[in-house]
């Protein structure tokens, strides 16, 4: 990435979204498209609510901390961060600081590129946090939906310690998987579930330090790899015209995406006093070793383990298996997808080379695909009884998809069944002979692959519907 | 009627003599002529009906509720311009727990503006005044409650207590104002002032009564996490004269008048009569002890109260944006709207306690206020804690003496009196039980005396009160305007 050294830290917000409730009001924390229709008075400040610490979240916050390899404080208990904004009904946000307070504190996490070599991510913290509502500017009116506001938001800091564009995907990756293995999130970024805030600063080599530049409120995992390449090349730039110690300051800027530029919002020094103190209205709950210990034996399988298994047990490659465990729901298809019957490398063939394409091309999630892993398994049954070809396979795929119908259903519509009676092929192969009987003399006469084009005519005249191995069956004995 | 005990009320009513809708007009009309000689309500609730009479003490009987709880459908101002015109759509748990045995609100009383203010004479509809001499404050902030309950409107009526701010007004007042433990009563649905040191409580003319409402305002909340499991306390029916063997201690640097250089008049009488009342409980076979405490100590009490009430405060009182509810400010951007609701809405007293609290939490200043008050606050505790080893109860004067005149006091508090003016803060600081009774006159008005416990020792503060008030001859009592 050019000629500097270039230092990445990573604020990454992940929402959690599996509990029922949010994470200090009995409000549903449930993903809505309708505004406002999640609300408890807790979230909107109205006065005389108190919080109630949501139990879930706290046992999905030590899970993740866990995880991360992070220190667990003995208490746990929240502070308020105080500022105003029409997002934060209540004028304070609460949240967890200092680090050393912080449901995790320190820890780790090991990252693998694509090319499988490993780097470590060292964590500063993580804390429990509740999200704010959701503003929305339009042209001369702002809107505000509080159906996100009190939703617990898991935010882990990592050091600065991670040095290109492409890790700091390669770790934010691996930590959605995390949240989505651990049950804690479906860290689904087009439900919002992820925000980021990238800090970014250049410097001669790895011994010098530069000057730190936060992009605030990152909301994509490409936005984040082009806001870092961006900002690199922005600082880089300013230090080559000898620019960069008057313009590159302790500064907090925000990503556009529409110009794929960072603008500047405020500096550091403006920055605004916080004035935290513990929230009185929560006592501070002891985590109990036992409590801790509970957690972590409910630890579900983590996606390191699934690809580890992947490879060992069902002989996948490293290439398949890292992209099926990628993100949960893709990996619980491919595993519902075994549990129907359908063997391994068939269905991770299916999912990487069919299926991935179509949900990134339509914007949908895989659980919200017509063709289930059912549907995808009557497909290969089909296939691996004979009753269709593979390149029948495919079109049926599609044609799945298109009429949202039963691949039962489209088969016998399209009459896609292939035609296994003798006698019916028999007939058939005795036509194209007899159509061809020039060919039939140049076979004789040992030119041998005219065989294969009796198969060709066989099968075009079918529609390629005949069972290509009762094909060659037949046109052998006919031949003789 | 209204005059009478919530006892005796209910075995009225049981007999028949009276109806609940009698005694709830009644209560109205004299409402009604409160406000015209106190202004103690925000609102009066002219509709209200009575209920069925059960065995339920309460059944039937009138209350009132200090304007800073929520009440669905009414409307709660906590006596602030913020929420002029503002009808929640929920009820304080205190105030359900209460409505289900059958009492009946007749008004909402005024306050000192969301409780912050000891005098009665900051809550937006100007001074509540006392109804024993017009011409002297209620103390506050539950101003209203006590000028209500003292006239007879009424046996009792919910108030809040984040300094003293139900027992101050209660001694000025010439009645009963107890707070429970904190947590025995849930918060939730009191406006926020301070939340540590907030707590719910009652005003009342008899100890019997002040036990009854706590009994069924008090209860374990899922709403509030500081609330507690008190199901086995039963205030009332475990009621108890026999006090003899109980332990007693005051505070001597607060009580011995050598203590002061220039003691006022009216202290000095108010100290006296507090020495008749020690007297009168070791008559009653308790005994009472003199212990001294660090008067540094003593004298950090009020800037530790000061520091910790307005930084909370400050936060607290930072959802009040005229947004989402209170009435919406002018200007173009949310700043400015914001801004202009916060201006118009608020009093320059509370104005004055935001600054203060904004500006001991700033991180170049809080470790040096905020922090240092709660280490103070921690010290405080753990002195009296330490006593409540050895005593059953900590027994003192409430203030300087009676109720001070609302314009041009000639008793401005001197500050070797600020201690003595100030100790029932200890109360929230330490979130113990502690209950102020009348105890005597000082220049024809009431003046009160306190006792204080360890957290969840309730009912032997109860037992004390209660033992001392049958004793003494102050029990019931209805302000009579003196001259």
């Amino acid at each position: 990435m050019g000629k500097y050294f270039v230092t990445i830290g990573l604020e990454m917000h992940c929402e959690g979204s599996l509990t029922n409730s949010k994470v200090f009001s009995p409000a549903k924390n449930e993903y809505n498209k309708l505004p406002n229709c999640n609300v408890s008075p807790i979230d909107m400040g109205f006065p005389g609510v108190l919080p109630v610490a949501n139990k879930k979240a706290v046992e999905q916050a030590v899970m993740i901390a866990s995880v991360l390899h992070a220190r667990i404080p003995e208490y746990m208990y929240w502070e308020r961060k105080n500022y105003y904004y029409p997002d934060l009904p209540k004028g304070y946000q609460i949240t967890q600081n200092p680090p050393e307070e912080c449901v995790g504190n320190g820890g780790y996490v090991d990252v693998e590129r694509e090319d499988g070599s490993v780097f470590r991510v060292t964590i500063d913290n993580l804390h429990l946090e509740e999200d704010a509502a959701q503003l929305t500017h339009l042209y001369d009116t702002s809107t505000i939906n509080y159906n996100r506001a009190g939703n617990p938001l898991f935010e882990l800091v990592t050091d600065p310690v991670i040095h290109s564009a492409d890790d700091a995907v390669a770790f934010l990756e691996t930590m959605r998987a995390i949240y989505q293995y651990c049950g804690v999130s479906e860290a689904d970024s087009k439900k919002g579930h992820l925000r980021c805030d990238v800090n970014v600063s250049i410097s001669e080599d790895e011994n010098t330090k530069g000057t730190k530049v936060e992009i605030k409120n990152v909301c994509s995992f490409s936005s984040v790899h082009d806001a870092i390449i961006y900002e690199v090349k922005r600082q880089s730039q300013l230090k080559d015209e000898g620019r960069y110690d008057e313009e590159v300051r302790q500064q907090t800027r925000r990503w556009d995406d529409e110009t794929g530029t960072t603008i500047a919002m405020r500096d550091k020094v403006d920055a605004e006093d916080y004035k935290y103190f513990v929230e009185p209205n929560i006592p501070k709950v002891r985590l109990t070793p036992e409590f801790i210990k509970n957690v972590q034996d409910n630890i579900p399988e983590l996606p390191s383990e699934r690809k580890e298994k992947y490879i060992s047990e069902l002989g996948l490659s490293n290439y398949d298996a890292t992209i099926l465990i990628k993100e949960k729901p893709i990996s619980d298809y491919f595993e519902e997808c075994l549990k129907l019957g359908v063997e391994a490398k068939t269905a991770a063939n299916w999912i990487i080379s069919q299926i991935l394409g179509y949900i990134y091309k339509h914007e949908i999630n895989i659980n919200e695909i017509y063709l289930t892993p059912e549907r995808l398994s009557k497909i290969t049954e089909n296939v691996k009884s004979g009753k269709i070809s593979s390149k029948q396979a495919k079109d049926l795929f599609f044609l799945v998809l298109e009429r949202e119908e039963e691949p039962e259903k489209i088969m016998k519509d399209e009459g896609m069944e292939q035609i296994s009676d003798d006698g019916a092929i028999k007939s058939i192969i005795q036509e194209v002979l007899d159509e061809n009987p020039a060919q039939i003399e140049q076979y004789k006469a040992g030119k041998t692959n005219m065989f294969d084009y009796f198969v060709g005519q066989t099968m075009k005249k079918t529609r390629g519907q005949a069972n290509p191995s009762l094909v060659r069956d037949i046109l052998t004995e006919l031949l003789k | 009627m209204m005059d009478k005990t919530i006892v005796e009320l209910h075995d009225l009513l049981k007999e028949g003599k009276v109806t609940s809708d009698e005694l709830v007009k009644e209560s109205i009309k004299k409402s009604h002529e409160v406000q015209e000689k106190c202004n103690a309500f925000e609102t009066i609730l002219d509709d209200a009906k009575g209920t069925e009479v059960t065995d339920d003490l309460l059944s039937g009987i009138p209350f009132g509720i200090k304007d800073n709880y929520s009440t669905k459908g009414i409307l709660s101002t906590g006596s602030s311009n913020t929420l002029k015109d503002y009808v929640p759509f929920f009820t304080a748990t205190a105030i359900e727990n209460l409505l289900k045995h059958g009492c009946v609100p007749t008004n909402k009383t005024c306050m000192d503006e969301f409780g912050m203010g000891g005098t009665g004479t900051s809550g937006h509809t100007g001074v509540q005044k006392n109804p024993w001499d017009t011409t002297r404050q209620c103390a506050g902030s539950s101003s209203g409650s006590a000028a209500a309950v003292a006239s007879g409107v009424y046996p009792f009526a919910t108030g809040s207590d984040t300094g003293d701010s139900i027992r101050k007004p209660a001694a000025f007042c010439g009645i009963v104002g107890y707070k429970p433990t904190y947590g025995m009563i849930s918060r939730y649905g009191l406006f926020a002032f301070a939340s540590s040191l907030d707590h719910c409580g009652v005003l009342a003319r008899t100890v019997e009564d002040a036990a009854i409402a706590v009994d069924a305002m008090k209860g374990k909340d899922p709403k509030d996490m500081t609330t507690w499991d008190s199901s086995s306390i039963h205030l009332y029916d475990d009621l108890n004269k026999d006090v003899k063997g109980k332990k007693l201690f005051y505070i001597k640097e607060l009580v011995d008048k050598s203590n002061y250089k220039n003691l006022p008049k009216e202290t000095e009488e108010h100290l006296d009569n507090f020495i008749k009342v020690v007297e009168t409980a070791k008559e009653l076979g308790m005994e009472v002890e003199e212990v001294s405490i660090d008067q540094k100590l003593l004298n950090a009490i009020a800037s530790v109260y000061v520091v910790l009430s307005c930084a909370e405060a400050t936060s607290n009182m930072s959802n009040l944006t005229g947004f989402s509810f209170g009435p919406r400010g002018e200007g173009e951007t949310f700043q400015e709207i914001m801004k202009d609701h916060r201006t118009k809405g608020f009093s320059s007293l509370i104005k004055r306690r935001f600054v203060i609290g904004s500006y001991v939490l700033q991180t170049v200043n809080q470790e040096r206020y905020f922090k240092n008050a709660q280490r103070a606050r921690r010290l405080i505790v753990d002195v009296i804690k330490k006593q409540f080893k050895k005593y059953d109860g900590m027994i003192l004067p409430v203030g300087i003496g009676p109720a001070k005149k609302l314009v041009n006091d000639e008793m401005v508090t001197d500050d070797e009196l600020t201690a003595l003016d100030e100790h029932l803060q200890i109360g929230n600081f330490g979130g113990f039980p502690s209950i102020t009774i009348p105890d005597g006159f000082v220049s024809n008005l009431p003046v009160g005396v306190n006792i204080t416990g360890n957290c969840y020792n309730d009912q032997t503060v109860l037992n004390i009160a209660y033992a001392l008030q049958e004793k003494m001859s102050y029990k019931n009592q209805i302000a009579k305007e003196v001259k």
